[in-house]
């Protein structure tokens, strides 16, 4: 067998590929919380909890409803969406004004109170959500053996990631939503409704999240706390990103994602660390992040 | 006499003030008369639905059972969350003893979190009657005069599963270990039992604790060989392991999954479907007899609507007896020397609905059965929470580490 640095080469590659895939969950999550932070300017903390909700939303339209798993993708991103939309209207919206913080205070509450409601109702331990039939089996790929499932996980993220990236940086809706962001009273002169459009941002933002939720249900049990676990270290990939910045956390999530796989089999105690570990070496080095402007 | 309006004001002012002082002579008259049970476990991360608030609701239960209020003595049960960390237990442990007056601890889950508990308790002469935790430390060498340990052990978990699995033919092993004082305990225990058996340990990988992910382990076992792949970890990263297993077509491939630590609650977390086949230890099951049968119904409705895991019903069962010693004692005698009603626990024989006759090692080690599970097939389940079929039982003489081979300080000669 190769061996590279001490590791069977099989392995490695192995957990190269896996590292793709916690990177298309980060790139996702990261993503959604890139465009709310570049348009609206609030570090939505709540986003960990949005991304519970819709694997929550896909395991009830499933299990009261008989909902399977492909019209979840639709209906739970545009359900939470919606719940986005109620909670920009009646709370986010009065925080434009102010400091950041209060923005991120405001969402870690919200963040919390979902996560506890939750709780009470369905317990700690998870529900079960099983993969389409569809999509079970796996891929022979010689050094490993890779579940069909995730591959779609992949394939799935990579598309979304790349239609967001081109809505923002190449349609004129992009442009406007940028533009609104430099000043939004000019472009609101120009008979552009900004408030709604900076709401509209807000539920696409929060649906990308919950659509990252229902790719995660058949993977990880759909527990309360499965969201918690995942929004500290997509923070990380923001921040080292560059904060706001729509490719920078792509990228970062991807590469994040494989160093952090790498870590696993090379100083595995290490691996809930190393991202953090980046970070405080671009935030000392870089504070802008890698692909943000100062 | 015309009432002036300072008077007035002063008679207000001091009204609230003189009832709060009656009220607080009354608290203080009642707290000698009163025994305070400290639930202290996880109420909100992954061992929540194994413990938590359900432990609670099964103290509460032993404490109306034990009729201890008609013998006119006052038990108040309070529950805090530990969040799993040993820095927020021993906070809340402190301000409980120190301030509270709580005199005894139960439950506690979370291996690092019982041992903080274990030398806080017996600094301060109280009582621990440990339920959550696994660690068979706690009854080795970090024993204590003042702790009971009450459900299942590390050891337990590994002479009755491992030996199982060895006995079946699984020679090979590598183990996937939850990196604190609970995992490595877990794969310790098994490790040996496994290489007492002729069976031999390849390799481990230790992950942190909570973690979600454990595609990268399951391929670093894979790539192993072994026939046996070891879960040395509990709740939902147990679950989540033996689902992503599943996944990645581990057990299709020959090997084999072993979850050392597997609860009730995590195998309605699977579903039947994932976790049929799943061969499992513990010392409770709410279908076993007739006895749990009858306990569990007069529980009631649980928190969450779940049937109760082994360390609920552990609660229930050391809450029990432990009202009877301070019932024998008095409630004075009792609040002024934990280790004094910890000794005369293990004097008295114990019997409940749950466990059913057992008692109490000099060591603190409580004796019971241990029974030996394997997950129905959806087909065979009757629906949801009819999950196991018994394979064998271990009497309790031989259920637990042999009192000799722990070290533990109280029973050296």
């Amino acid at each position: 067998m190769d061996m590279i640095f001490g590791v069977p080469a099989p392995l490695l590659f192995g957990q190269l590929v896996l590292g793709l895939i916690n990177g298309a969950f980060y790139a996702m999550l990261s993503l959604g919380l890139a465009v709310i932070f570049g348009l609206l300017n609030i570090i939505n903390f709540t986003h960990g909890a949005q991304f519970m909700m819709g694997a929550f939303v896909a395991w009830m339209l499933l299990t009261y409803l008989g909902i399977g798993y492909w019209w979840a993708l639709l209906i739970a991103p545009i359900v939470v969406g919606i719940t986005g939309i109620v909670i920009e209207r009646l709370f986010i919206s009065r925080l434009y004004k102010l400091d950041h913080l209060y923005g991120l205070l405001l969402t870690f509450g919200l963040a919390l109170i979902i996560e506890g409601s939750f709780r009470n109702l369905y317990g700690s331990s998870g529900q079960p959500y099983r993969i389409p039939p569809e999509l079970t089996g796996a891929w022979d790929l010689g050094f490993m053996f890779l579940p069909v499932y995730r591959g779609w996980v992949v394939i799935v993220a990579l598309a979304v990631c790349l239609a967001t990236w081109l809505l923002i940086e190449k349609t004129s809706l992009g442009a406007k939503l940028r533009a609104a962001t430099e000043n939004p009273a000019l472009v609101q002169a120009f008979g552009i409704n900004v408030p709604r459009m900076v709401m509209l941002t807000y539920g696409a933002g929060v649906a990308l999240a919950a659509l990252a939720g229902v790719l995660a249900a058949p993977i990880y049990s759909v527990n309360p706390q499965m969201g918690a676990n995942f929004i500290i270290t997509v923070f990380a990939v923001v921040v080292i990103g560059g904060m706001g910045s729509i490719l920078g956390s792509i990228v970062t999530g991807f590469v994040l994602g494989v160093v952090e796989g790498l870590t696993r089999v090379f100083y595995p105690e290490l691996s809930s660390t190393v991202v953090f570990i980046i970070m405080a070496i671009v935030l000392l080095t870089r504070p802008a992040g890698l692909f943000g402007r100062a | 006499m015309s009432l002036s309006r300072r008077s007035v004001l002063g008679v207000a002012a001091g009204a609230p003030l003189l009832t709060s002082s009656l009220s607080l002579r009354q608290a203080r008259a009642q707290a000698q008369n009163t025994i305070r049970i400290g639930v202290l476990n996880d109420q909100s991360g992954v061992y929540r639905d194994l413990s938590g608030p359900g432990s609670t609701h099964c103290a509460r239960f032993a404490v109306r059972e034990s009729g201890i209020a008609q013998a006119g003595i006052n038990v108040e049960v309070i529950e805090a969350d530990h969040q799993n960390r040993p820095d927020v237990g021993s906070t809340v442990m402190r301000q409980w003893m120190d301030r509270d007056g709580v005199d005894v601890i139960l439950d506690v889950p979370t291996s690092s979190v019982a041992l903080a508990a274990n030398t806080l308790v017996r600094e301060r002469n109280k009582v621990f009657l440990c339920s959550g935790a696994a660690t068979s430390d706690l009854t080795g060498p970090a024993c204590s005069p003042n702790t009971i340990h009450w459900t299942y052990d590390t050891w337990m978990l590994a002479n009755s599963t491992g030996r199982a699995m060895v006995a079946a033919g699984g020679q090979t092993w590598f183990f996937v270990t939850a990196d604190y004082a609970f995992g490595h305990a877990l794969e310790r225990d098994t490790s040996a039992f496994v290489t007492a058996a002729g069976g031999r340990v390849i390799g481990s990988v230790r992950h942190p604790f909570p973690n979600t992910d454990f595609s990268s382990f399951l391929l670093q076992a894979q790539a192993s060989r072994a026939q046996v792949i070891g879960l040395a970890n509990a709740g939902a990263d147990t679950t989540n392991a033996i689902k992503q297993a599943a996944e990645f077509g581990i057990t299709r491939r020959g090997q084999r999954i072993a979850g050392l630590l597997v609860f009730i609650t995590d195998v309605d977390a699977l579903g039947i479907e994932t976790a049929q086949g799943l061969v499992l230890s513990e010392t409770f099951y709410w279908d076993l007899n007739d006895r749990t049968r009858a306990f569990t119904r007069a529980l009631g409705t649980m928190p969450g609507n779940i049937r109760p895991s082994m360390v609920q019903a552990g609660c229930y069962s050391a809450v029990l007896h432990y009202l009877k010693a301070v019932r024998e004692m008095g409630v004075a005698a009792a609040k002024a020397n934990g280790a004094e009603v910890v000794a005369r626990m293990k004097a008295m024989p114990t019997d409940d609905q749950a466990f059913g006759p057992g008692s109490i090692r000099a060591d603190g080690r409580k004796l019971h059965p241990a029974y030996l599970f394997q997950v129905k097939t959806p087909q065979e389940s009757s629906g949801r929470w009819d999950f196991y079929r018994l394979l064998g039982e271990t009497p309790a003489d031989r259920a637990f580490r042999p009192m000799a081979e722990g070290n533990c300080a109280l029973v050296r000669s």
